[in-house]
């Protein structure tokens, strides 16, 4: 294996669309390693992103957050101002792993790892965040539900890298939440998780996004279940009909974290509790 | 002279203290040696390839290609260790386990090995490994694996205790019975039969330092080994027995041990690394990976139980039995047996049988955890108990109390019992202020016994006082978690010293006569007894080489508070000496100043807790979380009082572990799908609350301090103490451990009706 | 392909190694630089035995290339004590017999020093879950706690 760091991203194009044998890049590794530790790959090329400068910041700008590739998990926490901003985003970050894996582990790795369970995705997609994705020839922004295709499986084409995720600005009256379900109370792959991200307007709910993860090949963005809340100032009748929407979506199966039994009813009774949470959040913003 | 192992009640000065542990520097500073921290000159690293299947025919091992890969310095297969056991079965098993022999028993088993260069090298000549398999049909369910037409896991294997004498091969190895009276008679007494069904999932023991050794034989046929082990002398007489070397010629050295409980006191990879230093002609270091300490070694059995319990309406129990099929993996073994004879130990039962049966199935070969077999069958006992006092309208634990096994009790295994500890813990639950407490909603509490048996076995252990009447205690029992510490308290306490003037160390094999290894709560029980005795050897030389230096009879010497002092009238007025000053004239009044013992420590006494429980369940997700925990157990006697705790602490929390979230989850292929500590689910450090303790001292008439082993016991009642509080929290019964999320929410869902 | 020189700090130490370039510096740091207080318990990230903190951030050394450590700065559990003093967390765990076998204590030792760095009172649950990434087998972690609370009381009289 040959170990790269370079220190642009250009660079790190350069090296993955060159390399002829199998080609990783490595961010906070905390998935990468662990493949490699269990044999599941053996890379040819493995390419450090964490000293591109360009991947390394956090910048919020008149239309939003830009947070690059290599921003571990603790960097993301100790950001006050986004925390503020999108502290669902940052909490189902904040939950990926212990310490020790919030120092090195990046919500780009965890897009990219493409986990039906990934706990940062569902939050990034109810949140509208976008993915830069760099290629050889080409700079696109793409939405981070296009970047999952199946398990284990992205979008992205050889070479290209994602070198950020864009928040777009947090409107008035707005809040989100992530929920996921653990047998422990740290340190598991979520069996079930939902993040939930909805705007009000005079305490109804005008605009909501609603994702769930580790219920399908892929995180799930479910418009049936954000319809199921808008209109409404999340009465019991809204909850109910949100959690039978995301029963409804939800397409899991058997494994040793749960079963389609379990994922299809507790999916709702997370997606009910997060909603409850954006909600109060959005009123208080 | 004549060791006196009975109780005598005394007044003590360090016994009872919590003085600093003498390895707690190095293991705070990185210092300490483990499993995996040695190194040889010339070592070569060893690596083991495991079968993919939970059963197959092994048709062909092609290794030409991996013994031609540069930095390749040996592969070895069942054909470089050759059956030397000489019908011994029991060895012949342990020796296929390391390496299978023409059959792979199950996904993880050992089918050969490389040593190599570098680590890089010895991956890369495993995958170069060509093994031919033919795959047989698997069974990993003990329920399935006892059904007739179930694949035979062994064809050499035909069921004992059974009559007639079957004539056809049977997963199931022995039948069992133990218990007295007439429990038909006892039945037709009852107001109230309870009969259930449970079942317990596989679980590892966890410790958190995999198996690591380090192997150098040579050409002249002696070795050592380095190994984490928790018995290097029985390590020793396997090893070399297995390998044909001479029991003195292999010296085998225990490195710090990074937890046991059980699964370290078994060979796995050891004799292989032997056998790869052997036709390497180098030193070996093999360590294992997580993956392969949960595919290939010690877990404990999953089980099957049934319990029927009758009981008068009065709470008075008229009859019990139980039958409990435990699965062993591949290789025939006792722990259905014992889990048989630990079922009612804690009760006084006028009619009583449990029927215990041992079955094969294609899993790894199961070895002792922690009281093994006991808390799967106080799982079933204990949650029929609570729901037994429920149908008569009792209270949980004046129903114990009632049934309570005292001392004259009849056991329900066999003997009769001396003064015991279960009464005493259940009256202190009975008044602990854990049981006034409020729950709040969603909450529930729970209570439950355990019983273990503990064990003595053979012990040897020296002392010897240097120039400057300091004493190096040397033992042979391994350290899993603070037995330094209490056999220097032991030292110095019957020396009469302060405890830092002693130095606890293990001996390696060639330094010290055979230890039996630290199981069966034996370590302190047994050393600690091996210490009392080697000290009041000592003083006998003591007392002698004062008589010496004084020139009176040694009969006029006594020994007290760490010096010797003459008495009687004409030598009474003589400056006393103490341990130091005799120590520095012992090159002129007769060489070295020692005492040495060895013993079979038998009467270890047997052991009982009682634990209370509260958790609070989510009737949404089925998660549940202990909330309060307190464990009451006899110590006999507490030499350290904080790893007396630390002992109650963790067998309590492994317990809570195993009832939520720990178990061995197998595909439809017979593989393992969760060996690593990402979903073979551990507590961590937030899903605990403090673990409070109240150690008892009923003392054990057979030791002179009345010590009895504190070690396993607290792991028995944690999965029956959670299943009763998660029934008293949200009203339904779990009768599969573990009670996880799911099995939770389908237990509320089917009591809900949706 | 050809090892990599790796020019690093550990625990304020110059230390240079050369290591092929897919070795984790887990074993990096135990087998090069002869580090052996960083235990592997699972190699994956889930038992925190190999804690480290690398340029002050907590990390699992066994999720680390030993050729991402190029210019930066480690501490192990080696560099925890000053001379023959040790820290006031090695000192507590100690005293309050915080470790049974010992295998887990330098990862929890690091770890439990990032958060009395970040956090000097902790409350008992905020250190639980700041070492939720630690297993530990033998204790039922109730001693650690104590001792690492008894150890922040002391590091904040100073």
């Amino acid at each position: 294996m040959r170990f790269e760091s370079p220190k642009t991203t250009r660079e790190a194009v350069a090296l993955l669309a060159k390399e002829k044998g199998s080609a990783y890049v490595l961010a906070g590794g905390t998935d990468l390693l662990v493949r490699m530790k269990t044999g599941l790959i053996e890379p040819d090329l493995v390419v450090d992103i964490k000293r591109i400068s360009a991947m390394q910041s956090i910048k919020t700008t008149a239309s939003g957050t830009r947070i690059g590739a290599a921003v571990s998990g603790a960097e993301l926490g100790e950001n006050k101002k986004l925390k503020k901003a999108w502290p669902g985003v940052v909490e189902a970050t904040n939950l990926i792993g212990s310490d020790q894996i919030q120092g090195r582990c990046t919500m780009v790795g965890n897009l990219c790892n493409a986990s039906p369970a990934a706990d940062s995705v569902p939050a990034l997609m109810a949140a509208r965040a976008k993915a830069v994705v760099v290629g050889k020839n080409k700079r696109r922004t793409v939405a981070v539900e296009k970047i999952i295709t199946g398990p284990g499986e992205t979008s992205l084409a050889k070479g290209e890298i994602i070198e950020a995720i864009i928040l777009p600005r947090r409107s008035t009256k707005s809040g989100d939440a992530f929920l996921r379900f653990i047998p422990r109370t740290e340190m598991d792959i979520a069996v079930v998780s939902a993040g939930i991200s909805l705007t009000l307007a005079r305490g109804v709910i005008k605009s909501a996004r609603v994702a769930l993860g580790a219920v399908a090949a892929t995180p799930l963005l479910v418009p049936a279940a954000a319809r199921a809340i808008i209109g409404t100032k999340l009465d019991d009748v809204a909850l109910e009909k949100l959690a039978a929407a995301c029963s409804a979506a939800c397409k899991p199966i058997d494994d040793k974290r749960g079963t389609i039994e379990y994922r299809t009813k507790v999916v709702g009774v997370l997606a009910c509790r997060a909603a409850k949470i954006a909600y109060q959040r959005a009123g208080d913003a | 002279m004549p060791q006196d192992t009975s109780y005598t009640d005394q007044n003590f000065k360090l016994v009872g203290t919590r003085p600093r542990r003498p390895d707690g520097v190095d293991k705070v500073t990185g210092r300490a040696k483990f499993g995996a921290d040695a190194t040889a000159p010339g070592q070569l690293v060893g690596l083991i390839l495991r079968s993919p299947h939970a059963h197959a025919k092994i048709r062909k091992i092609d290794t030409s290609k991996a013994e031609k890969l540069a930095g390749v310095k040996a592969v070895v297969t069942s054909a470089d260790l050759p059956d030397l056991t000489d019908g011994d079965r029991a060895m012949l098993d342990i020796l296929e386990n390391c390496m299978a022999r023409g059959r792979a028993l199950y996904d993880g088993h050992a089918v050969a090995a490389v040593a190599a260069i570098n680590a890089q090298t010895a991956r890369k000549a495993l995958k170069l490994i060509k093994v031919d398999y033919k795959v047989l049909p698997h069974v990993t369910d003990v329920d399935e694996a006892m059904k007739p037409g179930a694949p035979i896991v062994q064809d050499w294997v035909f069921t004992t205790g059974v009559e007639p004498k079957p004539n056809k091969p049977s997963n199931i190895s022995q039948r069992n019975e133990f218990g007295h009276g007439d429990v038909e008679a006892g039945f037709a007494q009852a107001d109230v039969i309870v009969e259930k069904s449970y079942k317990t999932e596989q679980t590892h023991q966890g410790y958190i330092e995999p198996h690591a050794c380090l192997a150098s034989v040579r050409p002249d046929g002696s070795g050592e080994l380095w190994v984490t082990t928790q018995g290097h002398f029985t390590f020793r007489n396997i090893c070399s027995s297995l390998l044909g070397m001479d029991v003195a010629k292999l010296k085998v050295t225990a490195s710090e041990i990074g937890g046991g409980f059980g699964g370290k006191t078994h060979v796995w990879m050891e004799p292989v690394a032997l056998a790869l230093s052997r036709k390497a002609n180098r030193p070996v270091k093999v360590v294992m990976s997580r993956d392969e300490v949960f595919r290939a070694t010690g877990p404990t059995c999953s089980t099957s139980i049934d319990v029927k319990i009758g009981v008068k309406k009065n709470g008075t129990i008229t009859a019990a039995t139980a039958e409990l099929r435990y699965q062993n993996g591949p290789f025939p073994a006792i722990w259905g047996m014992l889990g048989a004879m630990t079922s009612f130990a804690c009760y006084d039962l006028k009619n009583v049988k449990s029927v215990g049966y041992d079955v094969l199935c294609n899993r790894p070969k199961v070895t002792a955890y922690r009281a093994p077999s006991a808390p799967m069958a106080a799982f079933a006992v204990e949650s029929t108990m609570t729901l037994v006092a429920a149908e008569i309208g009792m209270d949980p634990v004046d129903f114990r109390i009632k049934n309570a096994a005292k001392e004259g009790t009849l056991a329900s295994y066999g003997p009769t019992y001396g003064p015991i500890g279960i009464g005493p813990t259940l009256a202190a639950v009975k008044n602990h202020p854990h049981m006034k407490a409020k729950l709040g909603k969603n909450q529930g509490r729970g209570m439950a016994c355990g019983f273990w048996f503990n064990f003595g076995g053979q012990t040897c252990t020296d002392l010897n006082i240097g120039i400057d009447g300091t004493v190096t205690l040397t033992v042979g029992t391994v350290d899993v978690g603070g037995s330094r510490a209490s056999l220097s308290i032991i030292a110095a306490e019957e020396l009469g010293i302060p405890y830092d003037q002693v130095q606890a160390n293990i001996a390696d094999t060639a330094s010290l006569g055979f230890n039996d290894m630290t199981e069966g709560s034996r370590g302190t029980f047994s050393s600690g007894m091996a210490t009392i005795f080697a000290a009041r050897n000592a003083i006998e030389v003591l007392r002698e080489r004062a008589a010496q230096m004084w020139d009176i009879p040694v009969k006029a010497v006594v020994w007290e508070n760490g010096e010797a002092r003459a008495t009687g009238k004409e030598h009474g007025n003589l400056p006393v000496l103490s341990l130091k000053e005799i120590a520095a004239k012992a090159p002129r009044t007769g060489g070295p100043i020692a005492g040495h013992n060895e013993v079979v420590a038998d009467n270890a006494g047997v052991s009982f807790a009682s634990h209370i429980c509260d958790v609070e369940v989510d009737p949404e997700t089925g998660g549940t979380k202990v909330i309060r925990y307190t464990v009451i157990q006899d110590a006999g006697k507490a030499i350290h009082p904080d790893y007396v705790e630390g002992q109650f602490q963790g067998g309590a929390a492994q317990g809570i572990g195993w009832a939520l979230n720990e178990e061995y989850i197998y595909g439809e292929d017979g593989r393992l799908q969760n060996a690593g500590f990402l979903d073979y689910r551990i507590p961590v450090c937030s899903d605990l609350p403090f673990i409070d303790t109240e150690i008892l001292e009923i003392p054990n008439p057979n030791h002179p301090y009345g010590v009895r082993g504190v070690g396993e016991t607290s792991i028995v009642p944690p999965l029956a103490a959670i299943g009763n509080a998660v029934s008293d929290a949200v009203g339904v019964r779990l009768n599969h451990v573990p009670m996880s999320p799911p099995r939770i929410l389908k237990a509320l869902d089917e009591a809900r009706g949706s | 392909m050809p090892g990599l020189l790796v020019s690093t700090t550990v625990n304020g130490d110059a230390i240079e190694f050369v290591c092929p370039q897919d070795e984790t510096l887990l074993d990096s740091l135990r087998d090069r630089v002869g580090l052996t207080g960083v235990k592997e318990g699972c190699g994956t990230g889930d038992c925190g035995a190999c804690s480290i903190t690398l340029d002050g951030r907590l990390v699992c050394s066994c999720l680390v290339l030993g050729a991402e450590a190029n210019g930066r700065e480690i501490e192990t559990v080696e560099g925890l004590a000053d001379g023959d003093k040790l820290h006031p967390l090695q000192d507590k765990f100690i005293e309050y017999a915080a470790l049974q076998c010992g295998i887990c204590t330098p990862g929890f030792l690091i770890a439990a020093k990032a958060l009395l760095d970040r956090n000097p009172n902790p409350t008992v649950e905020e250190i639980r879950y700041g070492l939720a990434g630690n297993l530990c087998r033998c204790t039922g972690y109730d001693k650690i706690v104590r001792a690492v609370q008894a150890a922040a009381k002391q590091m904040r009289k100073k």
